[in-house]
């Protein structure tokens, strides 16, 4: 039974064309959030970015109520030119005055609107790349720990697509400042023109807000709903993207497009009734338009056939009439963009209020480079969530100048206190001490500067591969680099690439074969030039051979350095002077070869056996020695 | 055949000339209309929304000439209130109309829009999906990305934005200008003198806005790149300390697209101000010449007042020239890169009439395989490589970086196509058979693999969603993975950080182990996949799959030499040859470079590093 479990593949597989575990692209909840449309304390936040360019704000407020006045001044002009300048007969003598009068109202429009169109829109920029900035470098800042929860997409949608929409916000908020005075402005006008016709125009309005009430709140959720699925849809064609290799190294192709069609479907639905939505308002408003314009034409038309009403009056009001939507329309529009930057706001405020929990000490010392170079664990106890701890009780001492290598098995935490003594992560309990120091007595770029890693995965950065050696050391020379990579034996490669070290290299260093990528960054780590050399599984994906050449090499560049060296290959580290085994976390032994050979335990078994590494031992041993379920 | 190199010529696009963007705005244009009802909609309601809105100065002017009437001494009152009445009726319909026909045409123009958006995202998709390796190769995610979101955007959008809108501006401005004139040509000709200048400012502004947009976008992209990598290797910059080099990197990549950012501004500003200002000089001189007309009773003042209303109808689809000039411009830009994309060839692909792959009695060979990368113009990685494998056996690899190995495993299920030489399954050409097929039969653990943001059930069932729960448990025991994850507080649905950062080199490769071994397949490949377990611990999954391994080929890439020895046959690699091959014993005996690389690995390395 369980024997045809295994050879033959179920063959439900084609009825149901969904599979019951298969996702594409992960959904993520929280994006989706709506804010408030008005948040004070997001306004506050986003405020400080703007209050250093607040004299071009209020310059740009000042410049759209001008722009607004002029605006309402020009149907009133034009209104006096019908009633006074341009009476049959009677000359003409007030129109010149008239026509000056519109003269200097469409200057002080023209500079109005440019002055509030430049500064709004240099303003916004510079917010905009301002919030960036300040972002970003945060990032640099917050712990690790965070930075492991959250997707670099996600963080890029906040870096990118809610940093544009405060921008918007920006320019928009300005705007609906002018929106605003011109609508109360046509009141007053109309009003003050005509007080009974202009209450007559504004009957129209109540029905507009009435209307408004129930369109409202259906109308938003499904310019949500619209919003949220293309995100979606979005994310998943991003992760189709990323992890194309996989897909098709898994034939997963037929089943993601049916997936991605559900979702880009049900993107295509929402779409299409938020633009039911946002379209049926247009003939409302057109018809209440038409309405008031024919109230105005009836009722006032009658006035002026009763000489009642200056003819100019009632051509004025047609005009602001037709104004008169304008601005409930786009502030309509504006609504819902305030609404999606409230709800940017409230993601990057989260971002930017991402606390910083490893930060340098007030008192906090700089780490010289003439330190001794020696590492020491105290108790260390350490856990990603504290209720699990991945160290528990830790101690040992690499003194100034040893190599010392720490072996296990997987999981066992050796990764984990790699990133403890560049103070990635904070002990919980215990203390780890570089050159005598507690880490956590120290600036963290100094620290960073005298201890130089070679992490388990190897990353590149798109650029040349001179770039890539030098990485910060901008200082570092060409020979520099040069010599670093002899010493790994790079060079060979590096030199038949078409470009030699000016080679650029693909996206993560992609057309490098692995083990050529980890000779990259162990070359990085050398030009760093540093007083401690921390090796994660360093030469895991590099042969044997090639190794010894390295480890020829270092030998005089790591003169008077301290090491520290993970591996899985014993033979990598057998030459270490001393020679740390953890297990689940603990240390179950420790020293150099001699030492752990009369110790018996493990490792000399182990030895005695002459096995190359853990291989082909009896199962006890392996049992003794195995991982219990890490956590 | 060689593959594409489309990061090059994706760039070379906005050099395209005319004609090219024509045949691109076509190619659009007939896409939008495999929606015809929808489509012939949409324009078939601009017209007629275009006349209401024409209708509507008129009117205007007909009801101020109605109470000019009485007067100036003309008809008696009642009639004219009538024909106000009348005209009021006749102006509430025609804005009625113009709503409703306005409503169907933005309507179907976005939903045209939106099936297109649609079909197009699903062929993108499916195309990236699709593509070879070769490709993804040459082609930066970020770029990728873009196209699929911002380009197929601009695509989208061509239909309401550019299609239709020319068809009402056409309408509005031509019918407009002809209303005007046939009133009065010396007042018409002064109405319409705004409409050339801004007509001609804005587009040739939207144009190079359109050149800057670019330029933007690029430095932009720049900018994402410098983000995203700097994010995507947090370690790294956290482990040099080299935040203040990140920073200053992001200052530079920031402070050119600011810059430019400002520039846009600059020349969008200069254009809207100075259009309004042309426009409003033209309303005046009509205001001015109108008014003296009116004076000399040439004219009435419903006919100015009709005059300015048509002046305010105009100016909004006189500025939307701009934008229809740029709608244009991007969809034909992005239109190419789309399509570039959409047009490629994929180099990997099934002939017509492809058989399924047979397995039967499982031999796969190599015979005199060459190989090189399309992508730089490079010696050959692979050199006439030849070897065998039978059902039943495993194939050991070993070598220095960058000879080979991972190349020669994504050869066998077509990853990439041999340069020279064949490989057979069974005796047929693996290019000869379906892919679908071949890469069923063919699972590669892969050197780098690629997790995903899912449940770890999902992820070892990723291959084969449809599993059974009991089987993925198995498989998930045979990569030693399961007792781990019986240890986590949400097991087997506990959530995998993007690439699996919350779990340890180890466990990642387990877990790529585990994904592979739900796959059943004839042939498996494992690609320096326990670099980063203890021997221990591989001892046990070896074991575990011993129990698979007669029914299937094995091929395992290694540098620990314990990880082989019990290979049937060890190939040692070199700069893509073949250079030792044999049993352990063999190759020990022969005393060559797998000798050399395990007496470093079994007796202590002295000699050699004192050597
Ligand atoms: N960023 C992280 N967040 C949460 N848990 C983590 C994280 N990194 C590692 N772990 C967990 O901590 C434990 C120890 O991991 P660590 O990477 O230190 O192991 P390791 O000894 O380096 O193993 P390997 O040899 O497989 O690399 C593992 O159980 C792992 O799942
Ligand atoms: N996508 C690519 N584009 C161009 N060249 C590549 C690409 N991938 C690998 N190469 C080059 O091809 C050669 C062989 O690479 P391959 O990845 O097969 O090496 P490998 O034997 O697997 O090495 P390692 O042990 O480091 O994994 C190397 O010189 C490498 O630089
Ligand atoms: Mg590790
Ligand atoms: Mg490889």
């Amino acid at each position: 039974m369980t024997e045809q479990l295994e050879t033959t593949r179920d063959d439900s597989r084609d009825e149901e064309r969904r599979p019951p575990r298969a996702v594409v692209g992960s959904h993520r909840i929280e994006e989706e959030i709506f804010g408030k449309v008005f948040d004070t304390n997001i306004i506050r936040r986003i405020w400080a970015f703007v209050e250093p360019y607040r004299r071009k704000i209020y310059g740009a407020v000042a410049a759209v109520l001008a722009f607004t006045a002029m605006q309402l001044a020009i149907p009133l002009i034009i209104r006096y030119a019908i009633d006074h300048g341009m009476k049959p007969g009677t000359g003409g003598h007030a129109l010149p005055y008239i026509m000056a009068a519109f003269l200097v109202a469409i200057l002080v429009n023209f500079a109005a609107s440019y002055l509030q169109e430049t500064l709004v829109g240099s303003v916004a920029e510079d917010v905009l790349f301002d919030i960036r900035r300040a972002m970003f470098a945060h990032l640099q800042r917050v712990s690790l720990s965070w930075m492991d929860k959250t997707e670099v997409g996600r963080l890029m949608s906040r870096l990118q697509g809610d940093v544009n929409s405060m921008q918007e916000f920006l320019e928009t908020s300005v705007l609906s400042v002018g929106d605003i005075t011109l609508l109360f402005g046509i009141i007053v006008v109309m009003l003050t023109l005509d007080f009974k016709l202009g209450l007559l125009t504004l009957s129209a309005l109540p029905v507009l807000f009435v209307v408004r009430l129930f369109w409202l709140p259906r109308a938003r959720k499904s310019f949500m709903a619209a919003h949220e699925t293309n995100s979606i849809a979005n994310g998943a064609l991003a992760e189709a993207i990323h992890g194309v290799r996989a897909v098709q190294g898994m034939e997963r192709q037929s089943v993601n497009f049916t997936l991605f069609d559900d979702k880009v479907r049900a993107n295509l639905k929402t779409h299409l009734t938020a633009a039911r939505y946002a379209q049926v308002m247009v003939p409302i408003v057109d018809s209440l338009t038409g309405l008031a314009m024919a109230l105005v034409i009836v009722v006032g038309g009658a006035r002026v056939l009763n000489q009642a009403l200056d003819v100019g009056v009632m051509v004025a009001f047609l005009f602001y009439i037709q104004r008169f939507f304008d601005p409930i329309r786009s502030l309509t529009l504006q609504y819902s963009v305030m609404q999606r930057a409230m709800a940017s706001g409230q993601r990057l405020t989260e971002v930017l209020d991402v606390p910083v929990d490893i930060s340098d000490a007030p008192d906090a010392k700089t780490l010289s480079a003439d330190m001794d170079g020696s590492v020491e664990f105290r108790d260390v106890v350490f856990g990603y969530n504290p209720r699990h701890p991945v160290l528990k009780q830790v101690s040992f001492r690499v003194n100034p100048g040893e190599t010392v290598a720490l072996v296990g098995p997987t999981g066992s935490g050796k990764s984990s206190c790699m990133s403890l003594i560049h103070r990635f992560y904070d002990v919980q309990q215990g203390s780890v001490l570089v050159g005598g120091h507690d880490v956590r007595d120290l600036t963290q770029d100094s620290l960073g500067r005298q201890i130089a890693m070679v992490l388990q995965e190897p990353f590149l950065f798109t650029g040349t591969v001179l770039d890539n050696i030098r990485y910060h050391k901008t200082d570092a020379t060409r020979d520099d680099v040069m010599r670093a990579a002899q010493a790994v034996g790079a060079h060979d490669f590096i030199m038949r690439m078409p470009d030699g070290y000016d080679s650029v290299l693909g996206q993560r260093g992609g057309n490098l074969s692995l083990g050529q990528r980890q000779l990259i960054s162990f070359a990085r780590a050398l030009v760093a030039d540093a007083k401690i050399l921390v090796l994660d599984e360093a030469t895991a994906n590099i042969d044997s051979y090639t190794e010894m050449l390295i480890q020829k090499a270092l030998v005089k560049l790591l003169e008077g350095r301290t090491g520290l060296v993970i591996a899985h290959r014993l033979a990598t580290i057998r030459e270490a002077d001393r020679i740390i085994v953890l297990q689940n976390g603990e240390l179950v032994e420790s020293g150099n070869h001699q030492e752990l050979m009369k110790n018996e335990k493990l490792y000399a078994k182990l030895y005695d056996l002459n096995y190359s590494s853990f291989d082909d031992i009896p199962e006890d041993v392996i049992d003794d020695a195995m991982t219990r379920p890490a956590t | 055949m060689r593959a594409a190199r489309p990061s090059a010529s994706l760039a070379l696009v906005k050099a395209a000339g005319w004609g090219k963007g024509f045949s691109i705005l076509t190619r659009i244009t007939v896409m939008a209309f495999r929606h015809p009802w929808q489509a012939s909609l949409a324009i078939g309601a601009t017209l007629v929304a275009s006349a209401f809105q024409l209708a509507i100065p008129r009117l205007l002017g007909q009801a101020v000439d109605s109470t000019q009437g009485v007067l100036s001494g003309g008809s008696e009152g009642q009639a004219a209130q009538d024909a106000l009445l009348t005209t009021a009726l006749l102006l509430l319909g025609a804005s009625v109309m113009r709503g409703l026909f306005t409503l169907v045409q933005n309507y179907f123009s976005e939903a045209v829009g939106h099936h297109l958006g649609y079909r197009l995202r699903l062929a993108c998709y499916e195309k990236i999906q699709r593509l070879s390796f070769s490709f993804h190769d040459s082609m930066h995610s970020g770029d990728l990305i873009t196209v699929g979101l911002l380009d197929l955007e601009g695509v989208r959008m061509y239909f309401s934005t550019a299609l239709v809108r020319m068809v009402l501006l056409t309408v509005l401005i031509g019918m407009g200008a002809y209303l005007l004139l046939s009133t009065d040509l010396l007042l018409g000709l002064l109405a319409l003198s705004f409409v050339p200048f801004v007509g001609w400012r804005s587009s040739v502004t939207q144009l190079r806005l359109r050149a800057t947009w670019l330029e933007l976008q690029e430095r932009l992209s720049v900018l994402t790149r410098v983000m995203e990598e700097n994010l995507g290797g947090i370690r790294v910059v956290r482990a040099f300390a080299a935040q203040e080099h990140e920073l200053a990197k992001f200052e530079t990549a920031s402070q050119s697209a600011v810059e430019l950012a400002h520039q846009r501004v600059g020349i969008r500003v200069a254009n809207t101000s100075a259009m309004t200002f042309s426009f409003f000089v033209a309303m005046g001189l009509v205001l001015w010449v109108g008014g003296t007309k009116v004076m000399s009773g040439e004219m009435t003042v419903g006919t100015l007042t009709s005059f300015l209303t048509f002046m305010t109808i105009l100016q909004m689809p006189v500025r939307q020239l701009g934008l229809m000039v740029n709608a244009f411009a991007r969809a034909s830009t992005c239109g190419a890169r789309l399509f570039e994309l959409l047009d490629l060839d994929i180099a990997i692909k099934d002939d017509a009439a492809a058989p399924e792959l047979k397995v039967t009695e499982g031999t796969l060979r190599f015979e005199n395989v060459r190989f090189a990368y399309p992508a730089a113009d490079r010696e050959d990685v692979l050199v006439d490589l030849t070897f065998e494998a039978r059902r039943g056996e495993t194939i050991g690899i070993v070598g220095p970086p960058g000879s080979g190995k991972s190349t020669l495993a994504h050869l066998i299920p077509r990853f990439y196509d041999v340069t020279g030489g064949r490989i057979t399954l069974d005796g047929q050409d693996i290019r000869k058979v379906r892919l679908q097929s071949l890469r069923r039969s063919v699972a590669v653990v892969q050197q780098d693999s690629f997790l995903f943001t899912t449940t770890i059930e999902n992820n070892i069932a990723y291959g084969d969603p449809w599993a059974k729960e009991a089987h993925i448990e198995r498989a998930s025991e045979s990569a030693q993975l399961h007792n781990y994850v019986l240890g986590l507080p949400s097991g087997y649905d506990t959530v995998v950080g993007e690439r699996g950062v919350s779990l340890s080199g180890g466990q990642r490769q387990r877990l790529s182990i585990a994904r592979a071994l739900m796959l059943r397949p004839a042939v498996m490949v494992f690609d320096d996949s326990t670099a980063a377990i203890d021997a221990g611990t591989e001892q046990r999954i070896r074991s575990a799959m011993r129990r698979y391994a007669a029914d299937r080929i094995t091929i395992v890439v290694a540098h620990r030499l314990s990880s082989l020895m019990n290979a049937d046959r060890i190939l040692f690699l070199e700069a893509g040859r073949i250079v030792e091959s044999g049993t352990h014993a063999e190759l020990l005996a022969l005393g060559g470079r797998y000798k050399a690389l395990y007496d470093l690995q079994v007796r202590p390395g002295d000699e050699a590093l004192s050597a």
